[in-house]
């Protein structure tokens, strides 16, 4: 009994551990990634001076932002202060323990079954994450009250108001997505999208997803708080909105956090929308070959492609986009997108069940 | 093990609870508040009803009280006296309240003297594999006219809620820019 337990933990916390890197790695990527990519949209290098083609770039970063001088202003509420950075970080980190990187396989060991590619299949995998996103806002909003200052307060406040009212967007763009796979957890999901492309959420007959997913990059990108979104640290008139405080390790959390949940979004919508690990051909080219217990590799990366893609298309906005103005981002909230998602549910329920009396 | 988990929820629940009426700075109370929600959610998956706890903490701690925090700060209320010291108050409603609970727990324990749980563990029924399947069937079936009439309710609560905040386009002594560019359209 005392062996089972610990070795089940012992599994859990290796795929944790496998996890947590491959984010944090990602985030790395990702930080030299976006000022290499705006280089180039803007017709300049991006960084150059460290290490080869500045690839150490983000490890210079990390260091500096580790070694700098940790200031709590004078007036903050020190508790709140320290506690919001980690806040912001956790509810992020923790939604990728119900994402499916891989196929769908189970072996046992021990009389343990287990899917070494998802952490947890719980049945409500995607509320899962909901949850923990919308908590997501209080690191910030407690992050910008706790500074003491106004810039801080009102890019705190900022943000609360933008980050609840794209969420209900962000919740609505994957109702349609689970009606059509009449389930919540996010394995069953990805498995109810094998074969042909055609048979992604995005594309899949009798309801593509195709404005739902619109709706869903559009809201993530406002409750990442993104350009063409970014009033809570629109620079121009809030210094640096809820982080102007801080700085030092709470700062690279707070970066951190903002990273990961890009990436955490991305895999959401490639598992929802884009299929997940499945490649747009039925089965995998390691099967046509013969190396069935390859296959998963190619199928990580599928899922790697995918999740990138998205990222770049992040990059791609943010070089693209001027800011938008607080009443337009809020009247666009609430007055476009709100009865876009809505109205893709009425249409999704009503086609799937036409199709379902069809049969 | 279910019992220590509920244990622990149980009294965080009220230790939590405690301190959200107790701590005078109201950000402290809203932050009781949301550790609270959580080890409601929490005592939910004691339950298996998994997708009650996700609804917990989606609406609760991620829509109801971040409003609740963002009216506190705006009101920027450091502190407010008026509520505390008011231990005669609490005193007559309290007293009562905790008759009735020794009442209760009394007649607890004599249903446990006779067979009967105090303390339900997880009945056998909801350890059905899909609890959001068997809370939407009874939803929509069962309780179709209560759901309806609930939804209703929230509609015009809505509708309210918009009268009451929405002024007249064309007043004059209208200092909010958002509604002037309205106007102007």
């Amino acid at each position: 009994m005392v062996t089972e337990f610990g070795l089940r933990l012992a599994i859990s916390l290796t795929q944790i551990g496998a996890v947590m890197c491959i984010v944090v790695l990602t985030v790395l990527i990702l930080t030299l990634a976006e000022r290499k990519v705006l280089g180039w949209m803007q017709d300049r290098m991006g960084p150059m001076e460290v290490g080869p083609y500045g690839i150490l770039q983000p490890f210079a970063d990390a260091i500096k932002l580790f070694f700098k001088e940790d200031i709590v202003p004078a007036g903050a509420n020190k508790l709140i202060f320290t506690m919001a950075p980690i806040l912001c970080l956790i509810p992020t980190f923790i939604g990728f323990a119900v994402i499916p990187w891989g196929p769908n396989w189970t072996f046992e060991v021990n009389g343990i079954i287990v899917k070494p590619f998802v952490i947890s299949d719980i049945n409500i995998g995607i509320l899962y994450i909901l949850a923990f996103a919308s908590l997501a806002a209080y690191g910030i909003i407690l992050g910008g009250w706790a500074s003491n200052s106004k810039y801080s307060l009102l890019g705190g406040l900022r943000s609360a108001a933008q980050v609840i009212s794209y969420e209900l967007n962000v919740g609505l763009a994957i109702v349609g997505v689970l009606i059509l796979a009449g389930s919540l957890s996010l394995v069953k999901i990805t498995d109810g999208q094998t074969g042909w492309f055609w048979n992604w959420y995005i594309f899949a007959l009798p309801a593509p997803q195709l404005f739902a997913f619109v709706v869903y990059v559009i809201s993530v990108v406002a409750e990442t708080n993104r350009v063409p979104f970014d009033l809570p640290e629109a620079e121009s008139e809030l210094v640096a909105g809820f982080f102007t405080e801080y700085s030092g390790l709470r700062f690279a959390f707070f970066f951190l956090a903002e990273y990961a949940n890009m990436v955490l979004v991305s895999c959401v919508a490639s598992a929802l929308f884009l299929g997940g690990w499945n490649a747009p051909y039925p089965g995998t080219l390691m099967d046509l070959v013969g190396l069935s217990s390859w296959s998963w590799i190619e199928s990580t990366m599928w899922f790697a492609i995918k999740t990138y893609s998205l990222l770049f298309l992040f990059f791609w906005l943010r070089a693209t986009l001027p800011r938008l103005r607080y009443d337009q981002l809020m009247r666009f909230g609430w007055k476009v997108m709100l009865p876009i998602a809505l109205a893709n549910i009425v249409v999704t329920a009503i086609a799937v069940f036409i199709a379902q009396q069809i049969k | 093990m279910s019992h220590l988990f509920f244990g622990y929820f149980a009294s965080m629940i009220i230790a939590t609870s405690i301190l959200v009426v107790a701590l005078k700075n109201p950000v402290y109370s809203a932050l009781s508040l949301l550790v609270m929600f959580f080890h409601v959610a929490g005592l939910f998956v004691t339950l298996h009803a998994e997708f009650l706890a996700a609804v917990q903490i989606i609406v609760y701690a991620g829509a109801i009280l971040v409003l609740y925090l963002f009216v506190v700060m705006i009101l920027n209320v450091k502190q407010d006296d008026r509520y505390h010291n008011q231990w005669r108050a609490a005193g007559f409603v309290c007293a009562p309240l905790l008759i009735e609970a020794m009442v209760l727990l009394s007649g607890g324990a004599k249903a446990r003297m006779t067979g009967t749980q105090a303390v339900p563990g997880p009945s056998a029924e909801s350890l059905a594999p899909d609890n959001t399947l068997a809370i939407g069937q009874t939803l929509f079936s069962t309780y179709l006219f209560p759901f309806e009439v609930a939804s209703l309710v929230l509609l015009v609560a809505m509708i309210g809620a918009i009268v009451l905040a929405k002024r007249e386009i064309g007043e004059p002594d209208n200092p909010n820019p958002m509604l002037r560019t309205k106007a102007a359209e």
